[in-house]
């Protein structure tokens, strides 16, 4: 039994590790949240996670899980099925997404309803494999997330590289399109998928709106595939080391492997070097 | 032929150790990167490695199956050098199948598979090296790597072998003491909050009144395995929150 009353203080998370089958409470005036089940008046944990309290809810919220959608995220998926009317997109969540005909813009930005002809070419808007940057609009009855990608950023990726995280590293903030320093953009998906691509300004996009599912890259520079390159190891080598994948951590693991060939970041010994730099540097900003 | 002999005269096993002792528990949550869940798991000679992904998008619509409920699904696959003689088993082997299905029949009533409607959780169990009790390490694996990919259980499931020679109960059979004929070997999962059994099996004769000697010998080798899990449950829980606190 813990003693769940106390304030939540950073410094002693270890302290509120609970595992399967551990009693939480059993005083009748908690209610039961995620992570929890309950016996009798007993509330006991279900997953290996720290206890959290909020008012009279008691949850659990587990150290590492599958994504667990809200409406509003964004994310990056992965187009498995094409169906009638619809797309089955992985999203790294317990069941496939679903982004519907009629929530993608048409090339060229038209405004129009969604024709027959439209269901038949849906495989030239996205095919499988293809993967999709998109915003989750609402939840399906069954549980399944209802994507949309109505917005001249969103739609179908190309030029880049793709990184899978855990999903918990990617916190929900204002902009998860970045352009970093280097030239490279990056779109952190809250769902843990990771797009590392070639800069393409917004001008040239808007005025390439004809071409937005075109399955062609575009010329990509030798320099420019490296830093894509080195930016994915860097997101690989964050997620590894366990910490929060923001546009300031990914920047700063980019200056601080400057040093080192790309293609080396990941073997052990310089990603032992790497992660102790790293580390600085984010306690540094943090203090 | 002369049996051999499973019990000496003062009382110690054929590996030296004593009637009620475990052979050496070693296990690690989180060995692989790509799995939701993982963990490797040894205990004495036996080798797993468990990789669980999931809840994940059913591949198969399976037939009975209204969707309520996350379906489970396990693999378990011997490695042909898991035994001192070289040898390649088919995906088909009855054998193989048999302890995938107690496996997942296990594990179907611990996960709370109502959180996860029309989902699929899947279990690959891999034998590493064999020594006796692959049934008992395989669950006691699966149940780390479950923790490990934060699966909503009732309990851990902690599995113990115990078999009965010369007139006492062993706990934790090798497979040398398995392979023995005159030895019954009964295999017991447990869920420790409660005291419930998930599993009891038994492939031989042993007479009816030896049965809850044997059963309680079994039962106490669960407890301590159910300390171990915890330990490296705790130990993988602390370090990623440690991480992530940062």
């Amino acid at each position: 039994m813990m003693d769940i009353d106390t304030e939540p203080v950073a410094a002693d998370v270890a302290a509120r590790i609970v595992t399967p089958g551990s009693a939480i409470t059993s005083d009748p005036a908690f209610m039961r949240g995620h992570g929890t089940f309950g016996e009798g008046a007993t509330i006991y944990s279900s997953v290996a996670g720290v206890v959290e309290r909020i008012n009279k809810l008691v949850s659990v919220r587990s150290l590492k899980q599958r994504y667990s959608g809200e409406i509003g995220d964004i994310i990056v998926g992965r187009i498995t099925e094409v169906a009638a009317k619809r797309w089955r997109v992985d999203v790294n969540s317990r069941q496939d997404g679903v982004l519907l005909l009629s929530s993608i813009n048409l090339p060229g930005g038209i405004q129009r309803r969604k024709s027959e002809s439209d269901e038949l070419q849906m495989r030239s808007f996205f095919a499988e494999g293809d993967l999709v940057f998109a915003e989750v609009q609402s939840y399906f009855a069954d549980g399944a997330l209802s994507l949309h990608t109505r917005s001249i950023q969103y739609g179908k990726l190309r030029n880049g590289t793709f990184v899978a995280v855990f999903p918990q590293l990617v916190p929900r903030s204002r902009t998860h399109f970045h352009t970093l320093p280097c030239g490279v953009d990056i779109v952190l998906g809250v769902n843990g998928y990771i797009w590392v691509s070639k800069h393409v300004s917004a001008a040239k996009v808007e005025a390439n709106a004809e071409h937005i599912y075109s399955d062609c890259n575009e010329p990509i520079s030798d320099a420019e595939r490296e830093a894509i390159a080195r930016v994915a190891n860097c997101v690989q080598l964050l997620n590894r080391l366990y910490v929060k994948i923001t546009e300031t951590s990914v920047i700063f693991a980019y200056e601080e492997s400057l040093g080192h060939a790309a293609k080396d970041l990941l073997s052990q010994d310089v990603a032992a070097e790497l992660a102790h730099s790293v580390m600085a540097r984010l306690k540094q900003q943090a203090s | 032929m002369s049996r051999q002999e499973l019990l000496s005269p003062e009382g110690l096993r054929v590996d030296g150790r004593r009637v009620n002792e475990l052979r050496r528990i070693l296990c690690r949550a989180s060995v692989l990167n790509t799995a939701d869940g993982s963990a490797y798991f040894e205990q004495g000679n036996t080798k797993v490695l468990v990789a669980v992904y999931g809840p994940r998008e059913p591949h198969t619509r399976a037939a009975g199956n209204s969707g309520e409920r996350a379906l489970v699904n396990v693999e378990f696959n011997v490695a042909p050098f898991s035994t001192s003689e070289r040898r390649k088993r088919s995906k088909g082997d009855k054998r193989v199948l048999e302890i995938a299905s107690f496996v997942r029949q296990t594990f179907e009533g611990a996960i709370q598979r109502a959180v996860y409607p029309r989902s699929q959780i899947d279990i690959y169990v891999h034998l590493l090296q064999h020594d006796g009790g692959t049934l008992e390490t395989c669950i006691n694996a699966a149940t780390l790597a479950l923790v490990d990919a934060g699966i909503a259980m009732d309990d851990y499931v902690c599995a113990c072998t115990a078999g009965f020679v010369d007139d006492s109960p062993l706990l934790d059979l090798n497979a040398v003491e398995e392979s023995s004929i005159a030895t019954p070997a009964l295999t017991v999962a447990m869920l420790p909050r409660t005291g419930n059994i998930a599993l009891l099996q038994m492939e031989s004769r042993l007479p009816a009144a030896k049965l809850e000697d044997v059963m309680e010998v079994a039962v106490e080798g669960c407890k301590h395995i159910h300390a171990k899990l915890d330990e490296a449950v705790l130990a993988a829980a602390g370090d990623l929150a440690a991480k992530l606190s940062h």
